[in-house]
């Protein structure tokens, strides 16, 4: 398993029967993989796929139809509009909260520091739905249903992200901060011009992931986010599933619409997505 | 708000003579520190989840539909679950998606990463295809799901059909509803745990093959008695965040099925939304919420106790 230096030209025979099986097999299983996104975007452009007829894998007469009928019939440009801004807010706070949160666990000792993080470790084992009922009257005492504050507030402080960050700042060798302080420079100073620079990858990973919690998230703006305006992308296309019960295209191009910013984040910025996966795993 | 922080800060700075302090004064100044560093995670933290979490304990002591006044119960809606067949139902649901999902992309997952760590041509792309249903959202997944599993002219049934298969009525067949809901998930899903795993295979040394090798071990040999043994940790990972998911699955169920038909994929969350948005139960709710939390947080400590038994730290 790990010997990966052999090509296969100079592989015996039975060796290199199996290098192909290997590439065969793990090739096709890619294009299993892939073919439902191809799939989406067959579907959404072959006008008319109804109750019948299964769209043709070369649609006959593809067309941007659907499309139409998302941003012209429906206010999916707000519903767009929408999902990126919850996205872009939530993803900026917890940029935030996060690294601060962080910096104080890993740089400032202070009494009970240890149980205060396992209290902050210990909500991420918390599932939503139990909030879900005292989290829905809490905003309704503030008035703050049906607004874009109160889909956002509960996104505000990750518990996961603390602890992607924390473990960064725990790689940035303390002389650095020492030598800060020696310079004169105090715990603001230190936070703004040594710790984030150095821990940018890790940065990285956090925003795509509260990006993407935000971008794909459905419970909590389903419960949040009642009036057609101020729904986001998943709340939108559930709905649309209810409305064009048998219009394929129309749901498959509402689904591409909210695939494709995902994936072009994804593929900008996959090696910290795989990274900040993998390192999840590693204790 | 940081950013203004370590401004005034910086205006501190450039005044170097600036008051004599006393311990007591620095002491104070260190603790204000402290806080300005953890409020703006503390206060939503507070806020937003354990503040609500002690809600939803009090709020299942009560009958309250969510408008009219509460009405103390005591500990009646627990009891009420505990009667209530439907409660048993939708466990069962549950434990059943957990049944079918989890050894499917463990499997999947440990098959893709041992394949992705030999000498392979193109490994990075293939692995970015593979993790790219993880970054796409559920109720996506759902919906093509829904329309590839679709009875009457979804692509899976029209393969079937020329092959001379009458396909499944998949998600309008109670039977088939649930198959249909994992089998969306694990697809979903198998990047995720590939990319765990592989980073887990990674951190093996390749010294210890070879010493295997050298002994004579064949390739299954080596799997389970190097392989496996040393990849035990992160099969744990996998295992623990798979069941704590499992048991809140939610999103792919309401958009696949809503938990039908006739109640035969109803999972614990889907009966949660229900009881609080349709049948004005939200006390009953919130002990169901509990009772959830409860059972996720004892299997979640049973298997980190139980860890030591197979997990392999090195």
């Amino acid at each position: 398993m790990a010997d990966t230096a052999l090509s296969a030209r100079r592989m015996p025979g039975p060796r290199l029967a199996g290098w192909i099986v290997l590439h065969v097999v793990i090739v096709l299983g890619a294009v299993v993989m892939f073919f439902p996104f191809l799939w989406t975007l067959i579907t959404s452009i072959s006008p008319g796929v109804g109750l019948t007829v299964t769209p043709a894998l070369w649609p006959e007469n593809p067309s941007l139809s659907a499309y139409e009928t998302l941003f012209t019939e429906l206010p999916f440009a707000r519903v767009v509009g929408n999902s990126l801004l919850l996205a872009v807010i939530t993803t900026v706070v917890q940029l935030v909260t996060s690294s601060t949160a962080a910096y104080a666990f890993s740089r400032l000792p202070f009494r009970g520091a240890g149980i205060v993080f396992s209290v902050y470790l210990a909500t991420m084992m918390i599932p939503l739905q139990v909030l879900i009922v005292p989290l829905f009257v809490e905003l309704k005492t503030f008035g703050l249903l049906n607004t874009y504050l109160g889909a956002l507030l509960p996104t505000f402080a990750s518990a996961f992200g603390i602890f992607l960050l924390r473990q960064a700042i725990n790689q940035v060798p303390r002389e650095l901060d020492e030598a800060a302080t020696l310079d004169g420079a105090g715990h603001f100073r230190i936070f703004w011009t040594i710790i984030l620079p150095n821990i940018r990858p890790a940065l990285a990973t956090l925003t795509v992931f509260a990006f993407m919690g935000s971008w794909n998230s459905f419970l909590w703006p389903l419960v949040v986010l009642r009036t057609p305006e101020l729904q986001t992308l998943p709340i939108a296309l559930a709905s649309l599933q209810g409305q064009y019960t048998t219009e394929w295209d129309v749901i498959m191009a509402g689904s591409v619409v909210s695939i494709l910013p995902m994936l072009a984040l994804y593929i900008f910025a996959q090696k910290y997505v795989i990274q900040g996966v993998a390192s999840s795993g590693i204790k | 708000m940081s950013l203004s922080n370590a401004q005034t800060s910086l205006l501190d700075r450039s005044r170097p003579a600036a008051r004599p302090r006393t311990a007591g004064s620095r002491k104070r100044r260190y603790a204000l520190t402290v806080l300005a560093f953890l409020l703006p995670s503390a206060v939503p933290l507070a806020l937003f989840t354990l503040g609500p979490m002690v809600a939803a304990l009090w709020i299942s002591l009560h009958e309250w539909n969510l408008l009219s006044a509460m009405r103390f119960v005591g500990l009646g809606n627990y009891i009420d679950l505990l009667g209530d067949p439907q409660t048993g139902a939708v466990f069962l649901h549950t434990l059943y998606y957990i049944a079918g999902y989890l050894p499917l992309v463990y499997v999947g997952g440990l098959a893709l990463a041992l394949a992705l760590n030999t000498a392979l041509k193109g490994r990075s792309f293939l692995r970015g295809i593979y993790f790219l249903p993880v970054v796409t959202s559920w109720i996506v997944v759902a919906l093509v799901w829904r329309w590839l599993l679709n009875p009457s002219n979804g692509i899976v049934n029209a393969v079937l059909a020329a092959v001379g298969i009458q396909g499944p009525g998949w998600w309008t067949d109670p039977a088939w509803a649930m198959p249909s809901i994992i089998l969306a998930s694990a697809w979903k899903d198998l990047g995720f745990v590939m990319v765990i795993l592989l980073a887990g295979l990674q951190a093996i040394s390749p010294d210890l093959y070879d010493a295997a090798k050298v002994d004579g071990a064949g390739w299954w040999r080596r799997l389970f008695s190097v392989t496996l043994p040393l990849l035990s940790p992160s099969t744990f990972f996998v295992f623990v965040i798979s069941l704590i998911n499992g048991f809140q699955v939610f999103d792919q169920v309401y958009a696949m099925t809503g938990g039908g038909p006739n109640g035969a994929s109803e999972v614990v969350v889907q009966r949660i939304y229900d009881l609080t948005f349709r049948y004005g139960a939200a006390g009953e709710a919130s002990a169901l919420s509990w009772l959830l939390f409860v059972v996720v947080l004892a299997i979640t400590l049973i298997q980190v106790r139980g860890q030591r038994r197979w997990v392999n730290y090195g």
